[in-house]
């Protein structure tokens, strides 16, 4: 695999055909669609669609605890399973991830516990989880800053001779961002062992992409940077996964970085409170709803004879015990510090930052006065 | 890589002397020399840091003596440098970068403001981001416009960051190594008009805390407040005044944020009098904070309101203007003579 990006030149535009594994009828694709990438193996492929299969699951439990008013945002990902499972599959365990709001179903890939996937859109903290443990970064909300933070954290790994391979996810609004640009550029320049993985789902929020780029793919831009860029399926996990394959062992060997288009569609609103009926029509959704990414690896496991009911029985069952860990996590009274404000905008303890922690200390206590002066009243007075 | 602390003491090069004349910016140039020398986790890049050791110098003959993977030219582009130096101080480098001139950082703001300063709260202490973002700033030098901007404001109101500027060579090589060796991200701010100041240093020098106020000179009457290129200013007041029988004490403050409140108004209840000089427009201005929590900390023992002497609220003047834009010691005097005095 990695032989053909190897000697891909990088002055030549991608194809305007996306990159294909399988056709949207489960059947392995033909040969001129393939790029020259091999399936991955079934087993792999089992993996594949039981990770897409539970992040579905989590995704539509999230939403739903969202119009149930449980989590202040929840920006969803269905639709595009296949990117954010066979991108991320595509790392190793010692890489780091730099992801996006919308790539909650990532960091379940990455190991991360709901409760902690949902700790910033419930509203608790900005971020759940460890990223040290996780090797993934935070989920930034600034378009495509995060690009930036993967291209220096591997220039970082080149410099201290790690074999760290970075991957950062950014969708198709971003690539209008200067940061988009700068990371590109940089990772070049700087032949950082970078993947970046651009999900075109179509709309930023409601903008659709032929208002971002006059470009005929987004992987055309590699061109300019010196890079090799490629214009994937985004709905073909198997071509998804091995693109990414082929650019992290690339990465990896010393190669530098790739740039890859995943398309695919945002089947949902851009988050609870879009509404995309006033800038696109139920049809086109219908359409993309026809292209599901996982209905489309089913089939060909199932006509593969690889995928068995008593497999589909265990990710079923997997998948509700994750919902059920989901509602549980979200359903649970969260545990806040009003005080923990203060505890780590700096890592030394500053003077007016704890004259600042001791006054709210004592609006608390006074409160808590109150509130215990006002429980006496209520019990004399019976 | 090998890790040591920034403490050691570095060598004195073969015949020369351990007591000599420094400019400013050769002061930053042996902080960062000592610093590569003694961590192999700091690195520093920017826009021709390298083979050209910045417009300024300060980055001279860095990158023959490291080698280009631990001092490099980055390409040019602000948010790039403070975004990839964000992404290695998470890998474990201190990366030290260099903004061009104070109005070429404003690319990267959106870096600093949204990750740089809030990486460690978000991450709940899980990220730390030893990195310094150098900033050569403030006018003064006749520059073309863009080149004399006073953007401290901008990135003192910004929780999350620490923001310091010294006025004089000793302090620019102890407060440097002291940033590069802090946990936190910090806004090294370079006042441009002071790099060819000299002094006679014997390095390393260690002066005070970074995030302490210094007293420069000691007095009685009123308290002058400065920082960065002002220092000079009011030190030329004190001078002056004196000639007039006034005992000005002028406070150096370093430290923008944190600020430093225990000096500074150990030094109004001596004086009850106290004025804040800076190059940046008033309105809005690090002055206004300065006066306003001052005040508030110290009103009983104000005899008169806290004075700004600062730019005018204009854009920075052209060169052939900005005299009469810059706070001056006559200035400075000629606003203290507004109070009321009589009544002591």
């Amino acid at each position: 695999m990695s032989l053909n990006v190897e000697h891909r030149d990088h002055r030549t535009l991608p194809t305007t055909r996306p990159i294909r594994l399988l056709d949207n009828a489960g059947h392995a694709a033909p040969t001129p669609d393939t790029g020259g990438f091999g399936m991955p193996d079934s087993d792999l492929l089992v993996e594949l669609y039981r990770r897409m299969a539970i992040a579905r699951r989590f995704d539509r439990q999230v939403t739903a605890l969202t119009k149930q008013g449980r989590l202040a945002t929840y920006p969803s990902a269905l639709g595009q399973e296949a990117c954010e499972i066979g991108a991320t599959t595509a790392l190793d365990e010692d890489d780091w991830l730099f992801p996006t709001y919308r790539d909650s179903m990532a960091l379940l890939t990455r190991g991360v516990a709901p409760a902690a996937v949902l700790t910033s859109f419930r509203g608790e903290w900005h971020n759940g989880f460890d990223q040290h443990t996780h090797r993934t970064s935070v989920q930034a909300t600034p378009l495509a800053t995060q690009a930036l933070h993967a291209v220096g954290f591997a220039h970082a790994a080149r410099l201290k001779g790690e074999r760290t391979v970075t991957l950062a996810f950014m969708g198709d609004g971003a690539t209008s961002e200067g940061d988009a640009h700068e990371a590109f550029n940089f990772a070049a320049v700087w032949h950082t062992p970078t993947v970046f993985v651009v999900q075109n789902n179509q709309f930023a929020i409601s903008t659709p992409v032929a208002k971002q780029t006059r470009a005929a793919t987004l992987a055309d831009k590699a061109v300019g940077y010196g890079m090799p860029g490629f214009h994937v399926d985004g709905n073909d996990v198997a071509a998804m996964y091995a693109v990414t394959r082929a650019a992290v062992e690339r990465a990896r060997a010393g190669g530098g970085p790739t740039l890859i288009e995943g398309l695919t569609y945002r089947i949902e609103p851009h988050t609870n409170s879009d509404d995309p009926t006033r800038y696109r029509r139920a049809r086109e959704v219908e359409h993309w709803a026809r292209r599901d990414p996982i209905e489309r690896l089913e089939k060909y496991l199932v006509s593969e004879g690889v995928l068995t009911e008593q497999d589909r029985a265990q990710i079923s069952a997997t998948a509700e015990a994750l919902a059920t860990e989901t509602r549980e996590a979200v359903s649970e009274h969260a545990q806040l510090d009003p005080l923990a404000l203060f505890d780590h905008v700096y890592t030394e303890p500053r003077a007016s930052l704890l004259e600042q922690r001791a006054a709210l200390a004592a609006e608390l206590a006074a409160d808590a006065e109150l509130a215990r002066a006002g429980d006496a009243t209520r019990v004399a007075s019976r | 890589m090998s890790r040591t602390h920034v403490t050691a003491t570095p060598d004195v090069a073969p015949g020369e002397a351990s007591d000599h004349s420094l400019t400013m910016a050769g002061a930053l140039n042996r902080a960062l020399r000592d610093a590569l020398a003694d961590d192999d986790r700091v690195v520093v890049f920017g826009e021709d840091v390298g083979a050209l050791g910045g417009v300024f110098r300060v980055t001279d003959g860095l990158e023959a003596e490291f080698g280009s993977t631990r001092v490099w030219d980055a390409p040019l582009a602000e948010s790039g440098i403070v975004g990839t130096a964000v992404g290695m101080a998470m890998n474990g480098l201190r990366p030290v970068v260099e903004m061009q001139f104070d109005a070429f950082a404003y690319p990267a703001f959106e870096q600093v403001v949204s990750h740089v300063a809030k990486m460690h709260n978000r991450t709940q202490g899980r990220v730390r981001l030893p990195m310094v973002i150098r900033i050569p700033c403030a006018g003064a030098i006749g520059g073309v416009e863009h080149h004399s901007d006073s953007s401290e404001a901008y990135w003192a109101a910004t929780p999350g960051l620490t923001v310091v500027m010294p006025s004089h060579p000793a302090d620019a090589y102890s407060m440097l190594r002291e940033a590069i060796a802090s946990d936190d991200p910090v806004i090294f701010m370079e006042p441009k008009s002071r790099y060819w100041s000299k002094a006679a240093l014997a390095l390393p020098v260690h002066t005070a805390p970074m995030q302490r106020a210094s007293v420069v000179r000691e007095g009685t009457d009123v308290t002058l407040i400065a920082y960065g290129p002002t220092v000079r200013t009011a030190l030329e007041a004190a001078d002056a005044g004196a000639e007039e029988g006034l005992s000005v004490e002028v406070i150096d403050l370093r430290s923008l944020s944190p600020f430093d409140d225990e000096t500074v108004s150990a030094s109004v209840r001596k004086t009850s009098r106290a004025a804040i000089i800076h190059e940046a427009a008033q309105f809005g201005g690090y002055g206004a904070e300065v006066a306003a929590r001052v005040t508030e900390r110290n009103f009983h023992w104000l005899a008169a309101p806290i004075l700004r002497v600062t730019g005018f609220d204009v854009p920075y003047p052209p060169p052939m203007l900005e005299e009469f834009h810059l706070p001056t010691a006559d200035r400075v005097l000629a606003a203290l003579a507004t109070w009321e005095w009589d009544a002591e």
